[in-house]
């Protein structure tokens, strides 16, 4: 097993290192001047001329990649050209929020969408199976921004239900421990902030999580229907196990195989749901600040942070990998 | 057939218990899905198997063995399938049994051993557990328990090392292991009944004899009764004690395996018989395989189903459909049996 | 042991009815009544309908744009009649009332189609294009030319695929080009996995190797055979992109990416428009929404049919 991580991991660095030559290529493919460009507006000659010496600008392609990985490593990943802030530190800062806004779509994908597909599959062909599927399909394809703005409008806009935007209400006063509101709400005890901040994920939460939610639906019930016509299953019964064993040790043990695969592919629709979404929301992480820096053309910043989307992106396959091999013994021996 | 053949396996059943174990009186099981038409797939099927019976069903495929055994065990899917008459399991009727009771039976009273070891078993699950689920479902027993006895199984199927084995998964098994392993799960509880379909079908021609052997010793051994489900004679004369041919979904000769392999008299079992290779034919002999193919089937309710291929047919066998009927000591459902002479032909070459 | 009765070896599993590659040469012959008996089977399938209908609708619509309306896109004549908290809805004059610049809604959305096709078959036609070649070069010659073009695959892959279309179009600047570019950059990846996948599968296969022990030169067996048995599953991937492309303009739009002249209607910058004017005129945002989940929905319906019938292992 350890092997086998390791091996994933080793994997991964040509790919990253890939990336990083695309990125660094990228910054000197954008229009006009690289230090301009990274400057923006706040060009001035003597930024200008050091910029270019700090990056390299003036020097052969090779140095100033040099120049680029030695940065990389020690952590410096440029600035932003609208707040100065490195971007390395903006993104810890907001990624946080990202990650409690994704895990809850997550979750409450997956808590809803499992046993959904499940019966769909147990029922093929009756009512609810086809009001399942046809509900799943017209998830798939509602753009995820379109369900945010409707979502935001019905339920907070018209109805008033559920807050608008933010994270949390810029009236509580509530103490940021790990900058994941609803945990640090529980941490220090302020329940108010945790529910508050429980409530705000609600909208934005539900709106990231349909895509996925319905992804799911439909693989789970694809692969029961599969799994339930396999010999082993007719085992199972044959053996005059009770239907709850035969359901989760035979059906759905197998069944989830391809469930878990989907999830690791889930988490890039996740992040990308996450910068529509977070703007509709105002939601304060990464996606939001991904959206600003588009507009903003604030190059820093879109470099930096799709590397670390990346990263972890891939970080993330890795681990869905790894919960495979637990499950399915039979892929271990590779 | 030599004496050899006939000598082997003998078994005495236990025949003083005059109440049979199963019971299948007019069994039939219809296939039809919306929109398409309606497949009767057995028909007509009557059988008793007593308490410690060896009991053969031929057929091949497509003769509705497997789904009549299938349908015993309650394994059919539920829709689209229509089954029709009556299985007495020790008095008690299965097919009207809610889906609970009839799970505390199988495994319990009547286990089956399947065909097809490589997809048979869970493949994400140890054997140890697959094994032990039985005990704990019908036993109660605890994992401790459970685990020890199903090392013991393990090791009454003839698989060295069974405490590894235990915490193994199938695909690290070979398929004769795995089938070994079948048998062990089919035997844990110690069932009345063992139904097995085709076992050996899917191994190796060598391991087929072993995994035949390891079955009449453990059915010896637990004094069960059973149902040997086989396209194969060769099986059947080492086996069982009552042999029931089927064709089309309908039996159509039923007798004590000694007079069927001594004079057959219906041309598909007598056609079966003459088609098996042998060792003492003379060189040059031609095999005789029975001619046409099971696509080429007469449906019962226009006449006789093997009619097309039969070489004793009649007029009368392609439209009216001939009925099972006691012939002697047998069943028959023929419309134009061999005779004597052709059937000692059969048997003699 | 009985000779002719073949023993029954239980259900047939995937393997005995693998595609295209097993058999012989009747390849060809098999590829023709393979898309017949698909013509059939999508011919009774209500879904296969139901999307052909949604995907016909929207093709004609947006060709058919200049015709089906008597005003010009994104002429904004009428915002005069527009207030910060009414928007005009339906009329004898506007079918479906103006939307908040004081254009004609019903006039943007049937340009919006036209946008969203033309972004959407530009895109699909690049990466299917791009990527089907990369994946036919990677499978079919394998080496070190597969190991490269599948690490830049692995590299593109790395990013989800709207991110990646996002810098894409920052890099290329703010026009329709770029947001096509970028989105056909984007599809790629699965076209070039898809190719090479089919490549070498069918390397495998013994109509393959029996084209090849009859000395036929690799390139003919390629393009003679291997190319035209990879066209369903490439045509069933295109447009199942199709769908996805429509939503991606969308998005690049509303992200503030792609075509910037507001005459130009498309469905993204409907939205965007659309949000804060939401009480008054809920219409202006839940139309053009609607219109992309419906023409991606169409294109989802149908592809998915497609692939089920050209499916030699459906089972029904």
């Amino acid at each position: 097993m350890l092997r086998f991580v390791l091996r994933r991991l080793a994997l991964m660095v040509p790919v990253l290192v890939g990336l990083s030559i695309l990125l660094f290529a990228w910054v000197r493919a954008l229009p006009g001047d690289p230090a301009r460009a990274l400057l923006g507006q706040r060009a001035t000659p003597e930024g200008i001329a050091r910029v270019n010496e700090v990056y390299g600008f003036n020097e052969p392609v090779l140095q100033q990649y040099l120049i680029y990985v030695k940065a990389l490593l020690t952590g410096d990943f440029g600035r932003s050209i609208k707040t100065g802030q490195p971007v390395l530190e903006s993104f810890v800062e907001k990624f946080p929020a990202t990650l409690e806004l994704g895990l809850t779509a997550l979750i409450l994908a997956v808590i809803f969408g499992v046993p959904m597909g499940y019966y769909a599959a147990r029922h093929q062909g009756r009512f609810l199976d086809t009001a399942i599927v046809s509900g799943s399909l017209l998830g798939v394809v509602t753009p995820v921004f379109f369900l945010a703005i409707l979502l935001k409008l019905v339920f907070a806009n018209w109805l008033g239900w559920l807050p608008t935007s933010l994270r949390q209400d810029p009236r509580i006063d509530a103490t940021h421990v790990t900058n994941f509101y609803v945990l640090d709400g529980i941490l220090t005890q302020e329940w108010d902030a945790a529910w508050d901040a429980m409530v705000h994920l609600v909208l934005p939460a539900v709106a990231l999580a349909t895509i996925p939610l319905a992804i799911i639906v439909r693989i789970t019930r694809a692969s029961v229907a599969d799994v339930i016509n396999e010999d082993y299953v007719r085992t199972a019964e044959s053996k005059g196990l009770s239907s709850r064993v035969v359901s989760r040790r035979h059906v759905l043990r197998n069944a989830l195989l391809p469930v878990v695969t989907t999830i690791g592919l889930q988490a890039g629709l996740l992040f990308s749901g996450a910068v529509l979404t977070e703007t509709v929301f105002s939601f304060n992480g990464i996606g939001q600040f991904l959206f600003a820096a588009i507009g903003g053309r604030d190059y820093p910043v879109l470099q930096g942070f799709i590397l670390f989307i990346a990263l972890i992106y891939a970080l993330i396959n890795l681990l869905v990998d790894v919960l495979y091999g637990v499950i399915d013994p039979r892929v271990r021996v590779s | 057939m030599s004496e050899e053949v006939l000598s082997t396996g003998s078994h005495t059943p236990d025949s003083s218990g005059s109440e049979p174990l199963l019971s299948v009186k007019d069994l039939s099981v219809t296939f039809g899905l919306r929109g398409k038409r309606a497949v009767r797939a057995v028909d007509e099927v009557s059988f008793d198997i007593r308490p410690g019976e060896h009991f053969g069903l031929v057929g091949e495929s497509g003769s509705g063995k497997s789904v009549t055994s299938l349908a015993i065990m309650g394994l059919l899917p539920k829709r689209g399938v229509k089954v029709g008459g009556e299985v007495k399991y020790a008095g008690r009727s299965l097919l009207d049994l809610s889906k609970k009771k009839m799970s505390e039976i199988r495994g319990r009273d009547i286990a089956m051993v399947f065909q097809d070891p490589m997809t048979s078993l869970n493949p994400v699950v140890p054997i140890g557990t697959q094994l032990g689920e039985i005990l704990e479902r019908h036993f109660g027993l605890r994992k401790q328990e459970s685990r020890d006895r199903s090392g013991d199984l393990l090791s009454r199927v003839g698989i060295p090392d069974p405490v590894r084995r235990l915490k193994e998964y199938p695909h690290q098994l070979s398929g004769g292991m795995r089938q070994r392993v079948l048998i062990a799960m089919a035997l844990a509880c110690e069932p009345r009944l063992l139904i097995a379909d085709e076992p050996t079908t899917a191994l190796d021609v060598t391991i087929q004899a072993q995994v035949l052997e390891l079955l009449k010793e453990l059915v010896a051994d637990t004094d069960a009764a059973l149902l040997m489900i086989t396209h194969d004679l060769g099986v059947v004369a080492g086996l069982c004690d009552k042999v029931t041919v089927m064709y089309g979904g309908r039996i159509v000769e039923a007798a004590d395996r000694d007079t069927l392999f001594e004079e057959p008299k219906h041309p598909y079992t007598g056609g079966l018989l003459e088609s098996i290779p042998r060792l003492d034919t003379p060189r040059g002999v031609p095999l005789k395989p029975i001619p046409g193919s099971p696509t080429q089937m007469l449906p019962w309710s226009e006449g006789c189903a093997f009619a097309p291929r039969c070489h004793n047919r009649l007029d009368v066998c392609m439209t009216d459909p001939p009925h099972l009927e006691p012939v002697g000591d047998r069943r028959l459902r023929c419309h134009n049996p061999l005779s004597a002479d052709e059937s000692a032909e059969v048997v003699s070459l | 042991m009985t000779i002719p009765l073949p023993p029954s070896r239980g259900p047939m599993t995937g393997a005995d009815l693998e595609g295209p590659e097993s058999g012989a040469f009747e390849e060809s012959e098999r590829g023709l009544s393979l898309w017949r008996g698909a013509w059939h089977r999508l011919r009774r399938n209500p879904t296969a309908i139901i999307g052909a209908l949604i995907v016909l609708a929207f093709v004609i619509i947006a060709l058919a744009a200049p015709l089906l309306t008597q005003y010009e896109p994104g002429s904004a004549q009428w915002s005069g009649q527009v207030t910060p908290t009414s928007v005009p809805g339906p009329s004898a004059e506007h079918l479906l009332g103006l939307d908040r610049f004081g254009s004609d809604l019903y006039t943007q959305l049937i340009f919006g189609a036209r946008q969203s096709l033309i972004y959407g078959v530009v895109s699909t036609a690049i990466g299917l294009t791009v990527g089907s070649l990369l994946g036919i070069l990677a499978g079919g010659l394998g080496g070190w030319v597969d190991t490269a073009i599948m690490r830049v695959v692995d590299i593109m892959l790395s990013i989800p695929s709207l991110l990646l279309a996002v810098s894409i179009a920052a890099v290329l600047g703010q026009n329709a080009y770029s947001v096509m570019i970028a989105i056909g950059a984007a599809q790629v990846p699965i076209f070039a996995r898809l190719l090479r996948g089919s490549m070498l599968s069918q390397n495998k296969s013994d109509y393959v190797l029996a084209a090849n022990s009859l000395g036929i030169r690799r390139s003919r067996i390629i393009t003679g055979h291997v190319v035209p048995n990879s066209i369903g599953p490439t045509i069933v991937q295109a447009t199942l992109n199709l769908a996805t492309a429509i939503i991606e303009v969308a998005a690049l739009s509303f992200l503030g990416l792609g075509e910037s002249d507001p005459a130009v209607a498309e469905w993204g910058r409907m939205l965007v428009a659309a949000q804060d004017r939401f009480d008054a005129a809920p219409q202006l945002a839940i139309l053009p929404g609607a219109a992309i989940a419906i023409t991606a929905l169409g294109f989802t319906l149908f592809g998915e049919a497609l692939r089920e019938a050209l499916d030699p292992r459906t089972r029904r």
